[in-house]
């Protein structure tokens, strides 16, 4: 029964992985295999650890499985979320097929602080303040 | 069929596929970004590995090796992030 449990996780897991192996190689852009990558990866390495931690009786092993499982729980989307935000300072190209790019001259390129709120009343502000900035 | 002998030719083989297929992804990758999160993918498919190989040996040794693998994929790609946004700061 343990066995058969464990089969079907790791089955999951490793088709996951397989997964994010083919949307990093056919994705036509970098934010595009960003997306696919994470997600799934994390999702497939999650359930192979948690199939480790099903098969040891030991509680030492199961509690380091999990351990590992959750750091990378915890860690991927930190990770993802600052290679992208490098990557979109850094002007990586968006796909030519982008409907619409919602941080479009929301990012200040001196301090690289990213300002909210909608596009009109943010062009308006930034006007305001080179305004009094002469 | 056993779950050593399912874990041999069917999990490993997929995960092996899978770490080619991110080579390629490596190798090739238009800008340094993509060659950056293929490096976390391949690190976080090892990860994947040692789970299987150590249910398929029983042994439990490999998994301190996985921890510091995904303790070194997080610090490489802050690391990474942080250097290539400084240097388009400094130019």
């Amino acid at each position: 029964m343990t066995d058969f449990i464990i089969a079907i996780l790791s089955t999951i897991g490793a088709v996951a992985i397989f997964i994010a192996a083919i949307g990093i190689i056919r994705m036509p852009d970098f934010y595009l295999r960003l997306s696919v990558t994470v997600k799934a990866a994390t999702l497939g390495s999650g359930l192979l650890l948690f199939s480790l931690a099903i098969f040891f009786p030991q509680v030492s092993v199961t509690t380091k499985a999990l351990a590992i499982g959750f750091f990378l729980l915890l860690t991927a989307p930190v990770a993802a979320h600052m290679i992208g935000r490098t990557a979109y300072f850094i002007g990586t190209a968006l796909w030519k097929g982008t409907v619409r790019d919602d941080l479009e001259g929301m990012y200040d390129k001196e301090n690289h602080r990213l300002r909210s709120g909608g596009g009109q009343d943010a062009k308006a502000e930034q006007d305001g303040k080179k305004n009094t900035n002469q | 069929m056993s779950l050593s002998l399912y874990i041999d030719y069917v999990i490993l083989p997929i995960l092996a596929i899978s770490l080619l297929l991110v080579f390629i992804r490596l190798f090739k990758g238009p800008t340094v970004v993509d060659r950056v999160i293929a490096l976390d993918l391949l690190i976080t498919i090892g990860v994947s590995i040692i789970a299987a190989y150590s249910i398929r040996t029983q042994q439990s040794t490999f998994m301190d090796v996985a921890m510091i693998l995904a303790l070194i994929a997080f610090l490489s790609t802050i690391a990474f992030s942080f250097y290539l946004e400084k240097k388009e700061r400094n130019d």
